[in-house]
């Protein structure tokens, strides 16, 4: 199955369209909705990850810095993170047309 | 040999299934389509019929078996009516696009209201945008050789569609009429064996039926509506063959004193 948006045509889809393999809305942009995104101020994280687990899209993971941070092809900017982040390293900040 | 019989269509058509030899038949019973599903019980009670007879507590739970049987490769057949169309109205859209055969029989019979038993065609019309092929018969001889025929023009893997078969309630359903019966050797031969090509196989497993954003969602109904467009020569194909093995030739209109006629309405 073909996973980038613009290469697929319905000769590239299964019988009925079937996914054969696990995992392919991975590929899915989820996060192109977003009105707000996360920013981050990293000198007050503690890196105890409770924003990765309150998280409704799992899109939250450690960097390589082992800081907690939204992978924004998937994050839809709810804001919960920011809300139950108490030593409030996260703020929402409004998107801006490019 | 063929045997000519006088029998109540809807046994006939209950005998037509028998000779596809289903592999799962899921129905609940409904005026006036019960004498079909009653008589399909009864051959799988009687070790007639050797297939799994899944007696539901709705039609819209007969769909959806329906579906899952089919998606495992099954052969399938079900059958309703009016009402119990309707309220499986949902599933019956289902089944199309996930492009799984199942061969279903239409008493066709009025939707309410007011709450009739009677003909008409207003249920066949509640699914004519459902993307399932629909046959139409008019007498219980097209009822047994299109039942035959549906389940190898909808498991043909060029078009892997569910079929309906439509028949007038009770002008059709309860009425004895002389049908003949192919042999079930010549059926055997003119019906090969389904094989669907990702059925669910624990071995190799698929997802099947799964949510789609727009991007794939209109792709999956285009390769639906060019499986549809190209059925046609596949059921004139399966018809032509038919009419070789059974003598019997249908045609997707059929013309009645029209030739050379400019219009017909």
């Amino acid at each position: 199955m073909v996973t980038f948006e613009g290469d697929l045509t319905w000769k590239d889809l299964e019988i009925g369209a079937i996914i054969e393999a696990p995992g392919s809305a991975r590929s899915y942009e989820s996060g192109t909705w977003r009105s707000q995104r996360p920013t981050y101020d990293f000198n007050k994280c503690i890196k105890c990850g409770l924003c990765a687990l309150y998280c409704p899209e799992g899109c939250i993971e450690p960097n390589q810095d082992g800081y907690f941070e939204a992978n924004l092809f998937y994050c839809k900017g709810c804001g919960i993170c920011a809300r139950e982040c108490w030593p409030r390293v996260i703020t929402m900040v409004e998107e801006k047309e490019q | 040999m063929t045997t000519r019989v006088g029998v109540e269509v809807s046994i006939a058509i209950a005998d037509a299934v028998k000779l596809a030899n289903p592999d799962v038949i899921a129905a609940y019973p409904i005026t006036p389509q019960t004498h079909i599903v009653e008589h399909l019980a009864e051959l799988v009670a009687d070790g007639e019929l050797d297939a799994e007879y899944i007696p539901v507590e709705s039609e819209h739970s007969a769909m959806s078996a329906c579906l899952g049987s089919s998606a495992s490769g099954a052969r399938t057949f079900t059958a309703t009516a009016s009402q119990g169309l309707a309220l499986m109205n949902e599933v019956v859209y289902v089944a199309a696009p996930m492009r799984l055969p199942i061969v279903m029989a239409v008493a066709n019979r009025a939707l309410s209201s007011p709450l009739s038993i009677w003909c008409d065609h207003s249920d066949m019309m509640s699914v004519r945008d459902t993307g399932w092929i629909q046959i139409i018969a008019e007498n219980g001889q097209q009822c047994v050789d299109n039942i035959i025929c549906a389940f190898r023009i909808g498991e043909d893997n060029r078009v892997l569609l569910p079929v309906m078969v439509h028949l007038d309630g009770f002008n059709l359903t309860h009425v004895v009429e002389p049908v003949e019966f192919p042999e079930q050797s010549d059926v055997d031969k003119f019906l090969p064996p389904f094989h669907y090509p990702l059925p669910l196989n624990p071995d190799r497993p698929v997802a099947m039926g799964d949510f789609a954003p727009p991007f794939i969602f209109t792709e999956t109904k285009w390769a639906h509506e060019v499986a549809i467009r190209n059925s046609k020569a596949i059921i004139i194909e399966c018809w032509n063959e038919y009419a070789r093995a059974f003598g019997r030739q249908y045609h997707p209109v059929e013309k009645h004193y029209s030739d050379g006629a400019n219009r017909a309405d």
